[in-house]
């Protein structure tokens, strides 16, 4: 994984590109939860070894949010 | 107990006169037994020293280190060696302020000499806000009543002389800090002595083999373990597989608030002395020491956020890791870099580590480690205590798993980056 495709521009270097990690669900209100849930959707994190889910934003170029599902083992994307 | 052949200068002038064939091995490789008190997972310097201090400090002898594959191949292999405590908390600069005092004394403890040599660290600062973390730890670590102090930028520079020159730096120096005790040490050296001195006192060191499930009794507890060589009774599981330990959570049914990020490192070719410190420069996020051999041993930051097993290396990093150190030190820009390689570095939601019991009897963890190295001595025997008793080493008492369950975090920060 050296060039990555930005919906936008096109393949460009994988360093213009920031990584915001796995995924996750959209955040709960916490007053419907208990303490035990709050605190996982906080501290959670699957570290999962495969293929994962991840949110990337072209964060030196358009700025343009997009999904890549990347192996963390490999780190072959779906767009390989 | 002792290792039967002791490594000194009658023993070397010896074997100087034996052409060096009186050598023995320096840990036995025995059979794998059914069944031990303690199965500790993991063979680095975490789970070697905690099988040391477990036959040392508590008489537990029926210890097995069990290694995927061969010892200090991990993250004790991969590390830059690097031996300081200025950390932020005043638990962490205790913590990791006893590790550097064990260290001071462990090639005696040892008899293994692990060249821990006391070189100091410099950090060179080129920002206020860089400049006022430094400050801030200064004023931490003195309440705790270790020395860290701080630098003016001429001081910096006549420390470290290979300095780019003023008129061509890009951003000026504004200061420094120093803590005088850090250092570097061998790694393998501290793995290799660790390895020897628990196989002294019969712990069973296995290395190759592989786990593959853990087992629990009806009542939840700890019952053995399940491996490419067949099953092992134990009733006491630690976990010290840095970079893997959630994978080995997940198998004994629970899991752990870590996430694994690769961190890379490099080094040139050899070169004739430059550098007498270890450098640290938290604003261009690199780091570098002159080590015995000559090479110049470079780290910098991990592959933000990115989950990654793969312990390789990441072009965009070294990129910038490479452009950081050549701004700092134009001088090394026509040095070939020999070799690089990655770690998989385990983070935790706050950034300590985590030693600790966990809500399964008899499985306890050493995760969360990233620049565990300077940690393998307090965090051995802290964990050792923790087996034994079944209860927290009061050192170890704030790195334990259920700070998260109160959101109690002891948010930690690293000094090349702030990972927050």
């Amino acid at each position: 994984m050296l060039l990555i495709r930005c919906p936008w521009c096109g393949l460009r270097s994988e360093s213009e590109f920031h990584c915001n990690g796995e995924v996750r669900p959209t955040r709960p209100y916490f007053s419907s939860l208990t303490d035990q849930q709050s605190v996982g959707h906080i501290c959670d994190r699957k570290n999962y070894k495969g293929w994962i889910e991840e949110d990337w934003c072209h964060s030196k170029g358009c700025g343009e949010w997009f999904r890549l599902s990347r192996n963390t083992v490999t780190h072959e994307t779906d767009q390989d | 107990m002792k290792p039967k052949q002791r490594y000194s200068l009658v023993a070397l002038v010896k074997g100087a006169c034996r052409n060096h064939q009186n050598w023995e091995r320096a840990w036995q490789s025995p059979p794998l037994q059914p069944q031990y008190d303690v199965v500790i997972i993991g063979g680095g310097g975490h789970g070697l020293a905690t099988a040391y201090y477990l036959a040392k400090n508590h008489g537990i002898r029926k210890v097995a280190v069990l290694e995927k594959n061969w010892i200090g191949g991990g993250n004790s292999g991969r590390n830059t060696a690097v031996i300081r405590s200025n950390y932020l908390r005043q638990d962490s600069i205790r913590f990791f302020d006893r590790s550097v005092q064990l260290y001071e004394t462990l090639s005696r403890e040892l008899n293994y000499n692990i060249m821990f040599s006391q070189r100091s660290e410099v950090d060179i600062l080129l920002t206020n806000t860089s400049m006022r973390n430094m400050r801030r730890r200064c004023f931490n670590m003195s309440l705790q009543d270790v020395e860290f102090k701080m630098l003016t930028a001429d001081e910096v520079r006549h420390r470290i002389p290979v300095l780019a020159p003023m008129k061509e730096c890009r951003l000026p120096i504004l200061g420094g800090s120093v803590q005088k005790r850090a250092g570097i040490a061998r790694h393998d050296a501290i793995v290799w002595g660790y390895a020897r001195a628990a196989s002294a006192y019969g712990v069973d060191i296995i290395q190759n083999i592989a786990i593959t499930g853990i087992r629990r009794a009806e009542n939840g507890e700890i019952s053995g373990l399940n491996t490419d060589r067949g099953f092992i009774k134990t009733n006491k599981i630690a976990t010290v597989a840095g970079g893997e330990n959630s994978s080995v959570a997940e198998m004994a049914g629970i899991r752990l608030p870590l996430q694994t990020f690769n961190l890379q490192a490099f080094v040139s070719e050899p070169i004739k002395p430059v550098l007498d410190v270890v450098v640290n420069c938290p604003d261009l996020q690199v780091y570098l020491s002159h080590s015995d051999k000559g090479e110049l041993v470079i780290g910098g930051i991990t592959d933000a956020q990115q989950i990654s097993f793969r312990r390789g290396g990441k072009l965009a990093v070294l990129d910038s890791t490479v452009a950081g150190l050549l701004e700092l030190f134009p001088t090394f820009r026509r040095l070939k870099l020999m070799r690089q390689w990655g770690g998989a570095l385990e983070f935790a939601r706050d950034g300590s580590p985590i030693i600790s019991l966990t809500p399964i009897k008899g499985f306890y963890v050493s995760a969360g480690w990233w620049g565990g190295f300077k940690a393998i001595p307090a965090g051995g025997l802290t964990l050792a205590h923790t087996i034994a008793k079944d209860e927290p080493h009061p050192l170890s008492a704030c790195y334990r798993l259920n700070r998260f369950d109160t959101l109690n975090f002891l948010m930690e920060s690293g000094t090349t980056v702030p990972i927050h």
